[in-house]
């Protein structure tokens, strides 16, 4: 029997996971499923209608797919059978607004516009919205509660749009060592931790510094806006936060944010998806600033660092280096469970997957709506 | 009794028929009409019972005043027309 050369004991033994990769977009829900075919992009699920969030529930496979009507409002849809047929449930919805006491002025709506995250913990589901109410729900969906330690916290006060009027949660970072801690990221609120499931809350944005604020209030943890904030899942110490204004990293569970040097080709950008299990690894897709969400120079690129945002590699390959004018949004870069598989879609619908961690990328699709939301399992 | 009358915009999402129905206001009238279809109420009004932002109601050929002043007085004669308002893209 010849000696197994190295290249053939580098082959994986198992071949590439029949992944599944789910795009929401402003013109419905499309599965898109590998096989050794390639990959295939299927019909539209709620076709024409905006989906914004997304939750495949690891615990029992339900399907979740937020809408947000231009017309008439946020609406939730729950399949358990893989899409075969979607039912809809009850919508993250707010308590009447008091006629009195601290809150009656409030200019905030309290009214649901869109829901912006969606995760779950075991035996509970948790949406973000926009207003930024958090809800849970311990039933799959069929009633949500407001945190209202959260809701009603005086800062709420200080809040601001980022993107939109009002502001909203988008991230919910669920501790997979301890499901009742909780981390969300507002934008623009700054970064809230719970330790008891919801029930209290404390900011924990120190170190993180919004340039756009006039000098006094750079530091003020209330006014922060973290674009994206993801965790490493087997170290969940390890928090990345794609900010508006570059990108910051914290080791101690979000304690203090240490600052990573703008990575050329620029800091700005939205997405950011930390590796499953190496807690100095993550990608984020550039943008050339504030004023211009597009590539820098027409060259589409996603960012890498293997080495907790030291340095960084600039992967082109399989994507469109010159003209390009995509911008990928909070939570449209994923990676699989073994950080293996990534992918990335556009607000101009455009859809990339790379299988081999990031270096080169294959290009699905440069024409599906745009792309709001990915998930990848 | 007033007709209230909901447009294939919203329709589709869930059906209902046009329906005469015994309300003596606006509100009223609406309550009635979502009895028939309850999953409409929230394509309609929003969790503060306020008509939502790009949802336009006519009571004959008047726009109503108020998303939020419904208690506005019907006339037996009086048709509710519910459609979406013209927005997005």
């Amino acid at each position: 029997m010849a000696t197994p050369t190295l290249a053939a004991q580098a082959t994986p033994v198992t071949p590439l996971a029949a992944h599944t990769l789910w795009v929401g977009t402003r013109k419905g829900l499309f599965v898109v499923r590998w096989s050794s075919a390639g990959w295939q992009i299927g019909e539209p699920h709620f076709p024409g209608e905006p989906v914004t969030q997304l939750l495949i529930d690891p615990y029992d496979g339900a399907w979740y797919a937020a809408q947000r009507l231009g017309h008439f409002g946020v609406k939730l849809w729950k399949s358990v059978d893989a899409g075969v047929q979607w039912q809809a449930i009850a919508a993250p919805a707010f308590p009447p607004k008091p006629d009195h006491g601290f809150w009656k002025d409030d200019p905030t709506p309290w009214s649901v516009d869109m829901v912006w995250g969606l995760e779950a913990g075991p035996g509970i589901l948790w949406a973000g919205c926009l207003p930024a109410g958090l809800f849970s729900s311990t039933d799959g969906g069929t009633s949500w509660q407001l945190a209202e330690n959260l809701w009603l916290r005086p800062e709420r006060k200080d809040w601001f749009g980022g993107g939109y009027d009002h502001a909203g949660i988008h991230s919910i970072l669920v501790d997979p060592r301890d499901p009742q801690h909780l981390t969300v990221a507002i934008s623009c609120g700054g970064v809230w931790q719970s330790r008891d499931g919801g029930a209290s809350w404390r900011n924990t944005s120190e170190g993180l510094e919004a340039e756009y604020m006039p000098p006094e209030r750079r530091t003020d943890p209330n006014i922060q806006d973290p674009h994206r904030v993801v965790h490493c899942a087997a170290q969940p110490d390890v928090l990345w936060c794609q900010d508006h204004c570059g990108i910051w990293r914290s080791t101690n569970g979000g304690e203090f944010w240490d600052a990573v040097a703008a990575p050329q080709p620029s800091g700005f950008g939205f997405a950011v998806a930390a590796h499953p299990l190496d807690p100095a690894r993550a990608w984020f897709v550039p943008a050339h600033s504030d004023a211009q969400r597009m590539p820098v120079g027409g060259r589409l690129v996603v960012n890498e660092t293997r080495d907790g945002g030291v340095t960084f590699a600039s992967h082109g390959e399989g994507l469109p280096q010159q003209g390009a004018f995509h911008l990928m949004y909070r939570h449209a870069l994923v990676a699989s469970q073994d950080g293996q598989t990534l992918a990335m879609g556009s607000t101009t619908g455009g859809l990339w997957v790379s299988e081999d961690a990031g270096v080169s990328w294959q290009c699905l699709s440069r024409d599906l709506p745009p792309i709001a939301v990915l998930r990848l399992v | 009794m007033p007709i209230v009358e909901f447009a294939p915009a919203l329709t589709r999402h869930a059906a209902c028929p046009p329906q005469q129905v015994e309300a003596a206001t606006l509100g009223a009238a609406l309550e009635a009409a979502f009895l028939a279809a309850p999953a409409l109420r929230s394509y309609v009004l929003d969790e503060q019972g306020a008509i939502r932002k790009h949802v336009a109601v006519f009571i004959n050929a008047n726009l109503i005043a108020s998303r939020t002043q419904l208690d506005v007085a019907l006339q037996p004669q009086d048709k509710v027309m519910v459609i979406q308002a013209l927005s997005g893209g």
